[in-house]
């Protein structure tokens, strides 16, 4: 195992951890974006291309931004409506 | 009016009309109150004590139930804290140990004697690709070994699109302040024209397209497939969408596309793939070929097959962002 696999699979630990322990959900999802582009590349190197191109375009993406669109409609990244839903 | 005796309760005339209408008791008790004074005092003063010792008693009572009803909110939640606590921690310890243990048992990776290395994976590797003509052997397990597989999960794709169809679209029952609420909140952080992202994805989107297309075209040739090119084709759209607004994407991609794009891949999927079974099991002829392994038109039915589980991929990951946000196509 070479240091750069040891690397990816600290950072992969570390995005995993981080993602449920982050207070703030955006953050999380960003962590987790990060945490798909790192298992992307693992898979790379575990010579599984197939699930790379998969894992990059489905897990940094698509999901995120699902995840995003989610996040607003609840209005959980809206600091400004809290307050103002306050005020009224 | 006479005037009434002061002990008129003692005189004669009194004790005959008690007499007669039986009250003896009643006499004697008020005779015998009269003159067991002392007793009485002491029976008051007994009565007295009794009544602050029940009192006392029941100030206890009170106490001991307001504790009782407070426990489970002062002591209670305390204790069990401490249990849940200590039993959280036990269970997440044991199924670490648990999971570690297994892990350390695995086989090695990529090893010969591997339970996964049986005869399966030999025929895949030795004959896949002179079977199917597929070269990249993944497209031609799931495609054409396991086709049936990839139909369902293509399935499954399009049944999440309708389950979400179910719960967030507005159709045309909503009314019209619904509708202007949902856009509102859709538009808190999208300025409707912004040049920058509009510049980007003016360079950016036919190119992630073409990568899409290409990797959904090279499926059998090359790593990738159907469900990676789609889902790439399908990001590439939701950038456009988020670029240019619903106005533009509503001219080529509606309602009535995603339907059609999706039941006609499904369908002709499904139909295909049946009679390629069918062919196989029966050893009949059939008129589909592997031709040459390696050329973009050979494969037999792999590359009509990625370009409909790409197509179904790609209109379902838009279809899933639309609907989130505006609820409907």
């Amino acid at each position: 195992m070479g240091v750069f696999t040891f690397l990816l699979f600290v950072g992969l630990i570390i995005c995993a951890l981080y993602v449920c322990f982050a207070k703030n959900l955006l953050t999380s999802i960003v962590v987790f974006m990060a945490y798909s582009v790192v298992m992307s590349i693992i898979w790379l190197l575990l010579e599984s291309p197939d699930l790379a191109i998969t894992e990059a375009a489905v897990g940094a993406g698509v999901t995120s931004v699902l995840f995003f669109v989610t996040l607003k409609k609840i209005h959980a990244m809206d600091d400004r409506k809290d307050t103002e839903d306050e005020q009224d | 009016m006479s005037r009434i005796r002061e002990d008129y309760e003692k005189t004669a005339w009194r004790r005959l009309v008690h007499f007669i209408n039986g009250d003896e008791k009643d006499m004697t008790e008020e005779a015998g109150y009269e003159v067991e004074t002392e007793a009485t005092t002491q029976r008051i003063h007994d009565e007295f004590f009794e009544e602050a010792e029940w009192n006392h008693r029941k100030e206890k009572a009170d106490t001991m139930l307001s504790q009782y009803e407070e426990w489970p909110e002062t002591k209670g939640v305390v204790y069990f804290r401490k249990l849940y606590n200590l039993i959280a921690g036990v269970i997440c310890v044991a199924i670490i140990a648990l999971l570690l243990i297994t892990a350390a048992q695995l086989p090695s990776f990529g090893g010969t004697d591997n339970p996964a290395s049986n005869e399966v994976a030999e025929r895949y590797i030795e004959k896949g690709m002179e079977e199917t003509g597929a070269v990249n052997i993944v497209a031609g397990m799931i495609l054409d070994y396991r086709a049936f597989d990839t139909l369902g999960e293509s399935h499954v794709l399009f049944l999440g699109v309708c389950c979400v169809m179910i719960l967030l679209r507005l159709d045309g029952t909503e009314s019209e302040r619904v509708k202007k609420e949902a856009e509102s909140n859709d538009r808190i952080y999208e300025p409707k024209n912004d040049a920058i992202l509009q510049c980007v994805a003016k360079v950016l989107v036919p190119v992630i397209m073409l990568f899409g297309i290409y990797v959904v075209f090279n499926g059998h040739i090359s790593p990738g497939g159907g469900f990676s090119g789609g889902s790439i084709i399908g990001a590439g759209l939701i950038l456009y969408l988020n670029a240019y607004g619903f106005k533009k994407t509503g001219r080529f991609f509606t309602m009535k596309t995603f339907s059609v794009i999706s039941v006609l891949a499904l369908g002709f999927y499904a139909i295909s793939k049946t009679y390629s079974f069918f062919t196989g099991a029966n050893h009949l002829e059939s008129f589909i070929s592997a031709g040459t392994p390696g050329e973009l038109l050979s494969a037999g039915l792999i590359l009509p097959l990625n370009i409909c589980v790409g197509m179904v991929v790609a209109s379902t990951m838009y279809g899933l962002y639309a609907l989130f946000r505006k609820g409907g196509i």
